[in-house]
């Protein structure tokens, strides 16, 4: 500031900004407003979407009222009309959940794996591979799990049912432990590695590369240089990746509905037979039970939507206010 | 447990003499010689036997799958604990974290392989002509006869038909959306990425129920291919969209400025000289989305809703599509359609690849037009220069590296500067 008043000095005109003339051609105007008016239809669109699921939804609501969250079944033709999403909304959270338990530490591996220990040769194979996986069909994923994955996983399930069965969760009513909710999990977890895996990669590879040399400098191991820089840096990218990952497992349909058979039982055994989830209620049932039963099903898509974009814009604040998601999109 | 704790001491300290080394330390964290390739071999066999003496031996336990997560534990803590005695602390800490990144890593690439391998070696078995060519308007379910004499061909129209549809129109307004948020800016640039993020993570069956409610309300139209490219189109949006944002945000500022100066309007510069930088980056985020787009069966359901015969018109009646007929086969009772499945699936998954190959390929240079075969050619032969770039596109780095590269090849060398 002292330099800028000594150059003016005292004899000269004082210093005005310059005006510059801002008239912009009448095409570049149209131009804009045309680009703005398509960003702003992605906003009508989503609204959209939500309007539409609810009026088309609500006379399921009106008929079964606060009950649509405490029922189980789908039962829209005839007297009693008893319909719900209490255990689908149960199953859908447990999917999630199992899928989360296995796929987030396989997807922070492969992404430490990809930013920290790859050979730099074969990184963009690896990386593409990775891709790869996200791009494979769901209905695919059901195919193998159903006949590749779960004859080598009801093994697993049933030595978890015989020898953790001290664990509640693990506890099994029936011996069936085929198309169970665990491995419905299972499957999703797989499917949602390469999301987690590509968001973590993004956020671990924005480390600043000072600090993580700085700790190798003072002779930390490469993992000790992980666990103290990289992981603390990706704290908020690696939060906002898992509930991306999260958003993805709750909406998952084809793969579940293929490998889960459906029961509306509540039970907190995991591993045995049977459970649903709101969109393989949706699915399976779309264009049974009359018209009440398509409103229901609206509404129940409804539930999915609000619930999944809640997570998914929580998940983008996180990573936009954290330190390490500066720069990086989800 | 780490090193980093006493630098702050180390500072203020007089220097300590140096302490001898223990025997067998190694000289730098990352040293791995004989000796410890050794050790991790040792591990290697000593927990499998010690697993299998356990696990069939003395609890007579069964499963493979299970057999190989307790070797894989048990060779874990005896990794840890033998670097442990030998080496030291450190070292063991960082091998084993070292043995659990890389198994957790090709846990994953081998899940890949062994997905695209065993649909492969399902499929290729049974393809025939008639897949091709036919439809499945003969099709009868029970009759084990006639399942060489149907076809996928209508799914294949359908697909193809159903996910073109959808680019045409999701390609262009995305491609509008990316500019918008990266060129135009202004008030709600923030709202409508955070919604364009939101909404990448919107379940495909939403976007299906999503159409299928604007069916009931119009109710003006049934099933048609048109309404599964709306749904798709949801779909394809966003993805495309937040890529191709990346892939202009790393368009240099100087050619855009460059252009402004040169009297050119934004329309102008945008046009000729910001999509053209970024034409490659942008094919590539088209390519990946459609790839994804084929694959969705889940808002099919509700809105093409599938079809035996033949519909070559996608704005009228149902129509078939290839996930959706592999959907009917999987949840189909009968054995022998599993054949059937396991062509479509090996079609279907064909399809996505080469889609996928494409965009990798044709992402990684400047102009689409020539060096296609040279660059299929040295797809599996990483170069020196992909190497250091993890990003796919090839303008450079982003946020904090310059993008060197454009800068130093965007001045033609064959023509002189100055006059």
């Amino acid at each position: 500031m002292a330099i800028a008043t000594e150059t003016v000095g005292p004899g000269r005109a004082p210093l005005t900004p310059a005006t510059i003339r801002n008239d912009r051609r009448k095409g570049d105007r149209v131009f804009r407003g045309f680009a703005r008016g398509t960003g702003y239809a992605t906003l009508v669109l989503l609204f959209l979407i939500g309007l539409f699921l609810f009026i088309e939804g609500w006379p399921a609501i009106h008929v079964a009222g606060w009950h649509f969250f405490t029922t189980s079944g789908f039962q829209t033709i005839g007297k009693t009309k008893h319909f719900g999403v209490e255990a689908s909304l149960y199953g859908t959270v447990v999917v999630a959940l199992v899928a989360l338990a296995v796929g987030t530490p396989v997807a922070i591996a492969t992404a430490l794996f990809l930013t920290e220990y790859a050979p730099r040769r074969l990184r963009p194979f690896m990386i593409a591979v990775v891709d790869l996986a996200a791009a494979i069909p769901s209905v695919i994923y059901g195919l193998w799990a159903i006949y590749e994955l779960q004859p080598n996983v009801v093994g697993i399930s049933g030595w978890m049912s015989r020898h953790l069965s001290w664990i509640p969760i693990f506890k099994v009513a029936t011996p069936q432990v085929n198309a169970s909710l665990f491995i419905a999990g299972l499957v999703v977890g797989i499917m949602i590695v390469p999301i987690i895996a590509s968001v973590t990669r993004e956020v671990f590879s924005l480390t600043p590369p000072g600090e993580k040399e700085g700790a190798l400098a003072l002779g930390a191991t490469r993992s000790a240089m992980i666990r103290r820089v990289v992981l603390p840096f990706g704290r908020g990218g690696m939060i906002s990746a898992v509930m991306l990952g999260m958003g993805r497992a709750l909406g998952e349909t084809i793969a579940v509905v293929i490998i889960l058979s459906e029961s509306f039982f509540i039970s907190p055994h995991i591993l045995q037979s049977g459970g649903t989830t709101v969109a393989q209620l949706i699915a399976v049932h779309f264009g049974q039970g009359g018209r009440l039963g398509t409103q229901a099903l609206l509404f129940a898509g409804l539930v999915l939507f609000a619930v999944t974009l809640a997570i998914n814009l929580a998940a983008s604040a996180i990573v936009s206010r954290s330190r390490s998601g500066a720069g990086v999109d989800l | 447990m780490t090193t980093l704790a006493p630098t702050s001491s180390s500072t203020a300290a007089p220097p300590l003499p140096p302490t001898p080394r223990r025997i067998g330390a190694p000289l730098r964290p990352r040293d791995f010689g004989w000796a410890d390739a050794g050790i991790l071999a040792a591990s290697l066999l000593s927990s499998f036997l010690l697993v299998w003496v356990v696990f069939y031996q003395v609890t007579l336990l069964s499963g493979i799958f299970g057999f190989l997560l307790c070797w894989y534990a048990a060779f874990l803590a005896l990794y840890w604990v033998v670097t442990t005695q030998v080496v030291d602390r450190q070292a063991a800490t960082d091998r084993t974290a070292t043995v659990v990144v890389v198994t957790g890593a090709f846990l994953v690439l081998g899940i890949v392989a062994f997905i695209v391998g065993w649909v492969t070696w399902k499929g290729v078995g049974h393809l025939h002509t008639n897949l091709f060519v036919k439809d499945m308007s003969h099709f009868v379910p029970a009759d084990r006869n006639v399942l060489h004499q149907i076809g996928v061909l209508h799914a294949i129209v359908g697909t193809v038909e159903q996910v073109g549809i959808a680019a045409a129109i999701g390609v262009p307004v995305a491609v509008t959306t990316a500019v918008f948020l990266n060129e135009v800016g202004g008030r709600g640039t923030r709202i409508v990425r955070t919604v364009v993020t939101a909404m990448s993570g919107l379940p495909s069956i939403v976007a299906g129920v999503f159409v299928y409610s604007i069916l009931v309300e119009t109710s003006v139209s049934r099933y048609s291919g048109l309404l599964a490219s709306l749904a798709l189109f949801i779909l394809i949006l966003p993805s495309v969209t937040r890529t191709t944002e990346e892939v202009l945000r790393i368009v240099p500022g100087g050619l855009r400025e460059a252009s402004l100066a040169l009297g050119a309007s934004e329309f102008r510069t945008v046009w000729s000289v910001v999509l053209p930088t970024a034409r490659s980056g942008m094919i590539t985020a088209s390519l990946l989305g459609i790839a994804i787009a084929v694959g969705e069966t889940a808002p099919l359901i509700f809105t093409s809703f599938g079809n035996n015969n033949m519909n070559v018109n996608p704005f009228h009646g149902a129509q078939a599509a290839l996930p959706l007929v592999l959907y009917d086969f999987v949840r189909q009772p009968q054995g022998a359609l599993i054949d059937l499945a396991y062509a479509t699936a090996f079609i279907l998954l064909a399809l996505v690849l080469i889609l996928f190959v494409l965009a990798r390929v044709l992402g990684r240079q400047r102009s689409t037009s020539g060096a296609l075969r040279a660059r299929l050619r040295s797809l599996f032969r990483p170069s020196a220069r992909s190497g250091g770039s993890e990003n796919p596109s090839p303008v450079g780095g982003r946020a904090g590296r310059p993008p060197l590269e454009i800068l130093t090849v965007s001045p033609n060398p064959k023509e002189p500067l100055l006059p």
